[in-house]
């Protein structure tokens, strides 16, 4: 069996099969990366996973999964101030949270230099918006590299280093969903030998590290300066190519559309020129605009927004460049990921003469297909607290729901949490909800991760101004939803040296006067403590806690242990009432069409028993696994 | 090898049927043979209890990992329901389908709001495409995440997968397993 970690170690070149996320840990340990920060997100979260792989063998590099995306980036900063190459990495919506921070890094020397690596996620793979960061980069003045795939990612990565370091700069390399996931082999360089020098070397008399007033003009300048320098090592960039085809047509395209274009014109008779780009800020306007000079018609292909096409459109009115500039107009262009069949239509709606097919529509007969979003797994302690829960509120209650596992609550049959915005939003978009309102009861949620993330400053504001509102913290003792990373009040292991903060503690601390504590798998008592913290007038908490099941059960499976449990059914008690399906909703349930009888399913129960107190008739029991019984 | 060979595979399942070690066997396996060969897993939320795709690229197909929707060549699916959907919208006129016959019912057929796939709606559609289709089924394994193994090596038997011999699937598998679990993969794949 192949050990990740101890391929990210190899001394020597090597080639292996991995996704873009795991070969940009080999990218940092060839870099001489010191110190790696991280809140986890998709697309981003398998980047942690593989630095984690790597220092069960060996140590090249710090690594810690920060409170949230801004300390983790203030972590990554201090370090880099002190001579360490850092790297800072989360998803999309995790600028939202840093930029506070983030957009000062470029008006200071970052002595060790520092990469700022971005999941982005067209098409909202798993994010709550598909946000375009290139925008934020052009306000914090920080280059942007662009991968395709995972090998241009790995190359990039080095590139951005020695920038970031040479420059004492912010470098942003910006990653989307399929090129973190994507795979194939890729092949690596050598390692070189650990730095020795470990001397903090910070010295706030050789620069100026207080950005304020007067003092942010000439740092603004240095920076605009810095950016300079990158804009021409962005003109003469390797990443950079062209596809020539003697044609009056070109299109400027960059990152992974660059790759559904090619897949597209192999389609074309008379295919357009295109100009790949590698560092799409600050862009290489030169190169571009000699290519636009060339050409009549130009396309401009990108995912989102329309940030490389404005551009493009004001160099070309400067030079006064007499040429057709094409891109975004329609609402769809600006929407969703330029995979082939997106780009197919884009371009066709765009460009018609050049012939490309309609795409192949797959089956004209198909009925409409059972949709399967995401759910909550078997024995989730979520389900047994939304079905309680849902007990304690009358119609009218306003729920508010948070990030996380407990989100899916919103879906049927429980439709609990019903508005989402961001991290840790719910306390303070509930305490609005709850003003001039006399008749609705507001309850918000919170998952325990984010409740260290972003969650205590909305909790203070409620506990201050004494909100009218009932918070319940889905205590599932992990980062759930990205993958079971620890967080602040994660269990402390034993050789680790964590501190485990109890959510409850910081609570009391805080002054919040009515909490309560209850496992979700108690669901009458859960019933009643929500029942309780609703009557009480300000500010109550529920904490509705259970372990997050899924991470048992893999962790159990690791250790041998094989549940002997599962639940059944008995027929002769079961009254097809169905409230373990229509409103309690475990996946482990299947009915019978033809004659409607309720079974469970022996692949998916994993014989944790939270669904046997749902059955009115008392016919849901727990019995030994099948498989035992023969 | 087959310099020409130009091969798309669509793989589907449900959020924990281990589509993951599906497709990481399946791209080993044509490196091992020689192939040139991209894929992309989707991870993230459609782990829990969603639907579940991987892509994957054999040959020099440019760097896209993402096959175009009724471009694939081959669908592997993990469960009947999503067997179904890969055939609608990827799969191309004349390829081929191989799936594990399970059911995980979905939410709404639960609630008797949808239509239960069955094997018949899944060759009717398949007999006016064109498409070849193998349904697999084991009663006898070991444990039910062995399902994705079950389902490769019944796909490996019937020689759906162009390109790639048994004996190259199974170097794929000890580049994955070790121990106990490689032994009863080795097992279920029973290259003979």
């Amino acid at each position: 069996m192949k050990d990740i970690g101890r391929i990210l170690l190899q001394k020597k070149p090597f080639s292996e099969i991995m996704m873009g996320n795991t070969a940009l840990v080999r990218a940092m340990i060839e870099a001489g990366v010191e110190v790696i920060t991280t809140y986890p997100g998709s697309p981003t979260p398998e980047i942690a996973d593989a630095a984690r792989a790597v220092l069960r063998h060996e140590n090249p590099f710090y690594f810690e999964y920060s409170t949230n995306e801004k300390v983790a980036s203030e972590v990554a900063f201090g370090a880099s101030l002190n001579g360490r190459l850092s790297v800072v990495f989360f998803k999309s919506v995790g600028l939202n949270v840093a930029a506070d921070s983030v957009v000062q890094f470029s008006l200071l020397d970052l002595k060790g230099g520092l990469v700022i690596i971005l999941g982005d996620d067209p098409g909202a793979n798993s994010s709550q918006n598909e946000q375009d960061n290139r925008h934020f980069a052009r306000m914090a003045a920080i280059p942007v590299f662009e991968p395709s795939d995972p090998q241009q990612a790995y190359e990039m990565f080095l590139e951005a280093a020695v920038i970031a370091s040479e420059n004492m700069m912010p470098v942003i390399l910006r990653m989307t969903t399929h090129v973190c996931h994507a795979k194939g082999r890729i092949s690596f360089g050598s390692r070189p030998a650990l730095k020795q020098d470990q001397t903090p070397s910070f010295r706030p008399e050789m620069g100026e590290y207080i950005p304020l007033t007067s003092a942010v003009a000439s740092m603004k300048k240095r920076s605009m300066l810095k950016l300079e320098k990158v804009r021409q090592l962005a003109e003469i960039s390797s990443f950079n190519y062209l596809i020539e085809h003697k044609s009056k047509k070109g299109i400027i395209t960059c990152g992974l559309p660059s790759l559904s274009l090619s897949d597209l014109l192999t389609e074309c008779a008379n295919p357009p020129d295109v100009l790949v780009i590698g560092i799409v800020w600050p862009l290489p306007m030169e190169l571009i605009c000699d290519f636009c000079a060339r050409h009549e018609e130009v396309l401009i292909v990108e995912e989102l927004d329309d940030f490389i096409e404005k551009e493009v459109k004001a160099a070309a009115f400067d030079r006064r460049l007499s040429l057709t500039i094409t891109g975004k107009f329609e609402p769809d262009d600006f929407i969703g990921e330029l995979h082939s069949q997106n780009l197919r239509r884009f371009i066709n709606s765009k460009w018609p003469e050049l012939g490309l097919g309609s795409g192949e529509p797959a089956s004209q007969t198909v009925p409409v297909l059972p949709s399967r979003p995401a759910q909550m797994c078997p024995g989730c302690g979520h389900r047994s607290a939304f079905y309680a829960i849902k007990k304690a509120l009358k119609d009218d209650d306003i729920t508010v729901a948070d990030i996380g596992c407990h989100t899916l609550g919103y879906m049927q049959p429980y439709q609990i949490g019903t508005v989402l915005l961001s991290m840790g939003h719910s306390s303070g978009t509930g305490a609005g909800l709850s003003l001039f309102n006399e008749e609705r009861r507001v309850v918000t949620f919170l998952g325990d991760s984010t409740f260290f993330h972003a969650g205590l400053p909305g909790i203070i504001n409620a506990v201050r101004n004494n909100h009218n509102i009932t918070l319940i913290i889905m205590e599932n003792g992990t980062t759930a939803m990205t993958g079971h990373q620890d967080h602040a009040g994660s269990k402390a292991g034993d050789e680790t040296g964590f501190k485990q903060i109890s959510i409850r503690a910081v609570l009391e601390g805080l002054g919040v006067k009515s909490v309560s504590e209850v496992d979700t798998y108690n669901q009458k008592k859960l019933t009643a403590s929500v029942t309780e913290a609703l009557e009480h007038q300000g500010f109550s908490v529920v904490i509705a806690k259970h372990p997050c099941m899924l991470k048992l059960t893999r962790e159990n499976k690791r250790r041998g242990i094989i549940p002997e449990r599962r639940a059944d059914i008995d027929e002769e008690l079961c009254d097809r009432i169905k409230e373990c399906i229509s409103r309690f909703a475990c996946p482990s349930f299947s009915i019978d069409k033809e004659t409607g009888a309720v079974s469970v399913n022996p692949e998916l129960c994993i014989g944790d028993g939270s669904c046997v107190q749902v059955c009115p008739v008392s016919a849901i029991g727990l019995g030994q696994k099948e498989r035992g019984n023969e | 090898m087959n310099e020409d060979l130009r091969f798309n595979i669509y793989m589907s399942g449900v959020g924990g049927q281990g589509i993951g070690i599906l497709s990481e066997v399946l791209i080993r396996s044509y490196d091992n043979a020689g192939y040139l060969v991209k894929g992309v897993d989707t991870h993230g939320l459609a782990q829990r209890g969603g639907m579940v795709e991987s892509h994957l690229r054999v040959g020099c197909t440019g760097g896209n990992p993402l096959i175009e929707p009724g471009k694939a060549d081959l669908a592997v699916s993990l469960e009947r329901t999503e067997a179904y959907r890969a055939m609608s919208r990827y799969l191309r006129k004349g390829g081929v389908l191989v799936y594990y016959n399970t059911l995980w019912q979905t939410l709404g057929v639960r609630m008797g709001e949808d239509e239960e796939i069955t094997e018949e709606m899944i060759k009717s559609e398949a007999d006016l495409r064109d498409i070849r289709v193998y349904e697999i089924f084991s009663d006898r394994l070991p444990d039910i995440r062995m399902q994705n193994i079950a389902l490769l090596s019944g796909a490996v038997r019937e020689n759906v997968f162009t390109g790639i011999s048994c004996t190259d699937v199974a170097s794929a598998l000890r580049d994955l397993f070790s121990g106990a679990m490689l032994e009863q993969n080795l097992d279920i794949l029973n290259c003979g």
